[in-house]
């Protein structure tokens, strides 16, 4: 009596799933994940792919950046994976860890459309693990200096110092001459990038080939102190984005003189700075010292193929198509996505770009983060802590130990699996 | 209705079926001595039982194997280490006995959760119920005129969806630009960044959840209410009692059946915070607002450390256990 109905219910989900993937006669779907604002605007290019290829409908499933990755994890826990999605490059490790991403190596081998020497090399090197290919990079991103030009000049710079000492220096003459209540920098304490960009400038965020954390080290620790002694100087505030309601409005006060963001933000300041729409510029990352330029994080975005995929072949299509030059110029226009070849910066004029030429310059000097399925939590570690240190919660050396220990037991399994693997 | 009936119906009540308990045969069992349990059916024990069991296997199956099996496997998975590696492979997963929950004594961030859901349930939970009997007392009240109206009114935050209801809180908490901060402001009071301050996070997440779901509260203590009878309180109003005196020592005792239920309701509830930070504040400021279901959440489905998952949602399980038990027995006591 009680078990008909879930018997019914039953039947109907399972009628719905085979229900799921219907298509002509001979007519290839491609299901295709993109997340927030790519999701809504690579529609006309999908349009243009489809007029090209007959055979193939693609069907565009827009996703929201926070839940993403959570379903990704659930759709392949439940075998219902795309055939292709756009996947944050941090991510790689993690789903080929998991087995459930495509080697892409032999296909970029055969391939005329996709050419390695023409990407970012530091962006390339994110989708390589083992020596494979797992993604191939559709947009990039990277974080860089934004700042009030005017500010800056007014104390005496007429450009971004190169070194960290410089930069400090900077600051402080920038604080002097900002309107009372100003601070040099703004770096939200709720972002884990400002402190693990530093920390990629000075060291390797794990030792032992990934299996302890190297945040007590001296090298990492010099990163960590740079980064909480601007706080604890005053020259930034300890506050979290979300606190903010209007960066652009405080930016166009001069309560902000600088920031580190990524390159949606040069879009958005051209909008959105009324009063000063023509005082700010972008600089790259200075280096701890003068022999050493600084790095930024290899972000951005890759396209991957599912193992599980029925359709590799038309799904690689799609890649090639996303990953022509022209295409990628065409995106570009759409999103204000950065492009990952050389030859689509030159040929849009990207490259000359007032805003957009500190990118392309930081872009030839970008670091991964260690390759592993933990980094996502191992990140979010370091900005927890990073919070609780600009916060005054935890003296450096507090932090600095009690990251090492979390991170440590974060990669208690990797060790194990690592250890395992060696005794064979 | 009249007082008399009212005693008629008691009366009828505590004498109970008449004579069944005493002319029903009496089996021999040397283990049941209990007089109380004398009346039996008519059908022999075994035959009856098996009519029970097969009446109720289809509910048993069901329950069984939408509830306890899950359960258990819960449990077992609690007992390992199993995480994103061991869905890729399920050999790398390792039984581990009982450390995760060693694991989890030992987690500040575990205490820091169990400690803002306490904040949570022991402020919130008191504080809803609170608004709730007061609306419940407007809405019923005699002078109150169109209470189906506040009544629709007071419920429709239950009936709305969390998500759309947060965007809109997001605003009003807004530091600059919020309603709340402005109008603080009209009185002098100078604003809080109520989501971006640790110490303020959880007070606004109470505000909303209060707000969300004193409702559902307050249409069962209507019902409540609607249960004491009215002469009661002529009798007291004759009796020279203020309102207050009515309110204390009729309202209060009558509503207690109410007021048990509420609280248990309210309380497993309130323990299983986690719409409103994440739609909120994605557990921040500084994990202000992080609560135990939102931990689980986090080391379940963005980390897939499912056995550590599985291990905070049995020690939540047996805090909302425990919490029950104390309020039933609290409540109890009460005279």
């Amino acid at each position: 009596m009680t078990l008909r109905p879930l018997l019914l219910l039953l039947g109907v989900a399972l009628g719905s799933l085979g229900g799921c993937a219907e298509a002509d006669e001979g007519e290839v779907v491609l299901e295709f994940w993109a997340m927030g604002a790519e999701g809504e605007k690579v529609q006309p290019l999908i349009e243009r792919f489809e007029a090209e290829h007959p055979g193939i409908r693609v069907e565009v499933q827009q996703q929201p950046w926070t839940s993403v990755h959570e379903k990704l994890l659930t759709a392949f826990a439940g075998r219902s994976t795309p055939d292709v999605s756009q996947f944050g490059n941090t991510w790689v490790a993690e789903m080929q860890a998991l087995g459930a991403l495509e080697d892409l190596t032999p296909y970029v081998h055969r391939s005329e459309a996709v050419d390695e020497g023409d990407y970012f090399g530091g962006i390339w090197d994110t989708n390589v693990i083992d020596g494979r290919l797992w993604g191939v990079p559709w947009y990039v991103d990277t974080r860089i200096l934004f700042y009030r030009t005017d500010l800056f000049a007014e104390a005496g710079y007429d450009a971004m110092p190169t070194t960290w000492d410089g930069w400090l220096e900077a600051m402080r003459a920038v604080q002097a001459v900002q309107p009372d209540g100003g601070y040099p920098i703004l770096l939200p304490v709720n972002e884990f990038e400002p402190p693990l960009i530093l920390g990629l400038n000075t060291a390797e965020l794990l030792r032992d080939g990934g299996r302890y954390g190297n945040f007590a080290s001296p090298a990492f620790r010099e990163a960590f102190a740079f980064y909480v002694g601007l706080y604890r100087e005053g020259l930034a505030p300890a506050t979290s984005g979300t606190e903010i309601s209007n960066l652009y409005q405080e930016f166009d006060r001069g309560r902000f003189a600088s920031t580190i963001t990524g390159p949606w933000n040069i879009g958005e300041f051209q909008r959105r700075l009324t009063e000063h729409p023509d005082d700010w510029g972008t600089a790259p990352i200075p280096g701890p010292t003068a022999g050493t330029p600084g790095v930024s994080v290899a972000g951005g975005a890759s396209l991957v193929i599912f193992e599980a995929s029925e359709h590799k072949a038309e799904a690689w299509e799609l890649v090639e198509f996303l990953s022509r030059p022209e295409v990628q110029i065409e995106f570009n226009r759409l999103t204000g996505d950065l492009p990952p070849r050389a030859s689509a910066w030159e040929a849009s004029g990207l490259a000359d770009d007032r805003y957009a030429r500190a990118f392309f310059e930081q872009l030839g000097r970008v670091r991964p983060t260690p390759k592993i399925p933990e980094q996502e939590r191992i990140a979010q570690t370091i900005r927890t802590y990073g919070e609780a240190a600009a916060r005054g919660q935890m003296t450096i050396d507090e932090a600095l130990a009690a990251l090492d220990a979390d991170v440590d037991r974060i990669l208690e399994k990797r060790r194990w699996l690592l250890d395992r693997e060696a005794e064979g | 209705m009249s007082t008399v009936t009212h005693t008629d119906e008691d009366l009828a009540t505590t004498l109970g079926p008449p004579a069944a308990p005493v002319s029903a045969p009496r089996r021999t069992d040397p283990g049941r001595t209990d007089p109380g349990r004398g009346w039996r059916p008519s059908l022999p024990e075994s035959a009856a039982s098996r009519a029970a069991l097969f009446f109720i296997a289809p509910s048993l199956l069901v329950i069984g194997a939408f509830f306890f099996l899950p359960v258990a496997a819960a449990l077992a998975l609690s007992l390992t280490d199993f995480d994103l590696y061991a869905l890729a492979d399920p050999g790398t997963a390792r039984f581990v006995g009982l450390k995760n929950y060693v694991e989890l004594a030992g987690d500040p961030d575990f205490w820091q959760a169990l400690r803002n859901t306490a904040y949570f349930v022991v402020v919130g939970g008191p504080l809803s119920v609170a608004v709730s009997l007061g609306a419940a007392l407007l809405v019923s009240s005699k002078l109150t005129r169109w209470k189906g109206l506040w009544r629709t009114v007071f419920f429709a935050p239950v009936v709305t969806t969390l998500v759309a209801v947060a965007v809109v809180w997001r605003y009003l908490y807004n530091a600059e630009y919020g309603l709340l901060n402005s109008a603080l402001g009209a009185v002098g009071i100078e604003g809080v960044d109520w989501l971006g301050d640790p110490a303020w996070a959880m007070p606004a997440i109470i505000g909303l959840a209060v707000w969300k779901n004193f409702g559902y509260n307050m249409i069962i203590f209507v019902a409540g209410l609607a249960g004491v009878p009215e002469e009661l309180y002529e009798a007291a109003e004759l009796d020279g009692a203020g309102w207050w005196a009515r309110f204390r020592h009729i309202t209060v005792p009558e509503l207690a059946p109410t007021f048990l239920f509420v609280g248990v309701i309210t309380m497993i509830g309130y323990f299983q915070l986690f719409a409103e930070p994440y739609v909120m504040t994605e557990g921040g400021p500084l994990r202000a607002t992080v609560s135990v279901v939102y931990l689980m959440y986090e080391e379940g489905f963005k980390w897939w450390n499912l056995g550590y998952a599985s291990a905070v949602a049995f020690v939540l399980f047996a805090l909302m256990m425990v919490g029950t038990l104390i309020q039933l027995r609290l409540q109890r006591s009460d005279p």
